[in-house]
């Protein structure tokens, strides 16, 4: 193993059956009753996971739900404002911390 | 203006070296003859017509645009169109026939001299007519401004390829500034009564996807454009189909150039779909190129690959009986018609 992370890995993640087929079916099953069309389509949840794909920075569902958006008929500009919601939630949850930090902060000082 | 492969002289435009590029640099883990193999596996093997209902007649490889993903190769640069003489066997051929609907494409067919004469002869005969316009060729030249009224004159069915409801996804397959003339050509359709409802004239879109990607699910694509369309351009249409690029000429160029060429054929074989491969375009459609010359298909014609009736090749020579026993020819660039919902002429299959 030379890299840690290998575009042709994500073609073999139905592998991790492998080792464990129950938990592995049970999961993708659920996988694929998720990203069916329901109370919010296809399209949108597609692109709630590229948002979280960015948020858990995962180089795999990155590509994935790159791929799935497009083909969901996406364009530059929604891909991009999925990935700036991921941003802001990302950026705004590390800053609403500073109200905890200023709390601790007030408390210690005179 | 980019050129067609054949002007730049291109290894590509031959279709051989395509055809050996279909056979030879398949996927890892795919069998040679895949296409057949999964034919043979659903008891479709050989693929036979069940009838033959429309004639794709192809008037020419001569167009006022170049797109990037072109299966034909077409471009202003291209000469070949089909003569009077040709047309008039194609007539003559039809009436030999119970096909009910002949389906005239390009290039821009509509840049052929002799379309006009075409399509009344066609009319003549009572067929459904469809044409494929490119839309940008009516706002062309002053000489194509009326064919909206000509279209309509002739109650023709009009499919017009639109990639998206953006400019910069529009012109980036088919050239700058096409999404604004390809606007202005609809509200011109749309003026005559074209994709109004209860006007009985047909306005039909085709997307395919700019890039190498398959299309999403053709109804929820044709929800969103008509919607973008509407709320944003005024523009109205009757259905849209969502058309897969098959791996042939130029955009089997793109797929090369991009290093998306055996992720594209892995994915279009994964997607394979038994039920898509039973409703192929192939097994009602005969299609007839420029020169005459008989194929199963549009793509087939653009790799030259001939119907198999030896006797009957050519249109000046149509056997009805011959070429509604004939094995249809088929090869990898095929997977790109069954994949998924399935894609023909006429949008999902399955
Ligand atoms: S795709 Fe159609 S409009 Fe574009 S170059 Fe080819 S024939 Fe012309
Ligand atoms: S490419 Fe042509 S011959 Fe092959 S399946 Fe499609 S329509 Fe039939």
């Amino acid at each position: 193993m030379k890299t840690y992370y290998n575009p042709e890995d994500l073609k073999k993640f139905g592998q991790i059956g492998d080792f464990e087929p129950n938990l592995a079916k049970k999961f993708f099953d659920y996988y694929g009753e998720v990203f069916k069309e329901g109370a919010l389509t296809a399209r949108e949840k597609a692109l709630i996971a590229l948002a979280v794909a960015h948020a858990v920075q995962c180089p795999y569902c990155i590509d994935a739900y790159t791929t799935d958006t497009l083909e969901k008929g996406c364009d530059e500009a929604q891909v991009m404002e999925a990935v700036h919601v991921a941003a802001a939630i990302k950026g705004g949850a590390a800053l609403v911390h500073g109200v905890q930090m200023m709390n601790k902060y007030k408390e210690l000082s005179m | 203006m980019l050129k067609s492969l054949k002007a730049r002289h291109e290894k590509l435009s031959d279709t051989h070296h395509q055809l050996a590029i279909l056979g030879e640099t398949i996927p890892m883990g795919t069998e040679p003859h895949a296409f057949t193999q999964k034919l043979r596996e659903a008891g479709l093997y050989p693929l036979v017509p069940t009838q033959i209902e429309i004639f794709q007649v192809n008037v020419g490889k001569m167009c006022n645009q170049v797109c990037k993903h072109c299966h034909v190769d077409a471009g202003p640069d291209r000469k070949e169109i089909m003569t009077r003489d040709t047309m008039q066997q194609c007539l003559d051929a039809l009436k030999k026939t119970t096909a009910h609907t002949v389906d005239l494409t390009g290039g821009a067919p509509e840049m052929n001299p002799d379309f006009r004469w075409f399509v009344e002869e066609l009319s003549a005969l009572g067929k459904k007519i469809i044409v494929r316009c490119n839309l940008t060729i009516i706002v062309a030249n002053a000489k194509y401004h009326d064919l909206p009224d000509f279209f309509k004159k002739h109650r023709i069915e009009v499919v017009s390829s639109l990639p998206y409801f953006s400019a910069a996804k529009t012109d980036s397959q088919r050239g700058e500034g096409v999404f604004e003339k390809s606007i202005k050509a609809l509200k011109m359709l749309n003026a005559v009564g074209y994709g109004i409802k209860d006007s009985g004239l047909t306005l039909n879109l085709v997307y395919n996807p700019a890039g190498a990607f398959l299309p999403a699910d053709q109804q929820s694509l044709e929800n969103e454009f008509r919607k973008k369309l509407r709320d944003g351009f005024e523009i109205e249409f009757n259905n849209l189909f969502a058309i897969t690029n098959l791996p042939v000429s130029r955009f089997l160029e793109y797929l090369l150039a991009s290093g998306n060429y055996e992720n594209y054929m892995e994915k279009i074989i994964a997607a394979y779909n038994p039920v898509a491969a039973s409703n192929v375009m192939c097994r009602n459609t005969v299609s007839i190129g420029w020169d005459g010359f008989l194929y199963d298909c549009d793509f087939n014609q653009m790799l030259e690959l001939k119907v198999t009736t030896p006797t009957s090749q050519h249109v000046s020579t149509w056997d009805t009986h011959a070429l509604a026993a004939r094995e249809i020819v088929v090869n990898q660039h095929c997977f790109g018609c069954t994949a998924g919902a399935g894609s023909s002429c006429g949008g999902t299959t399955a």
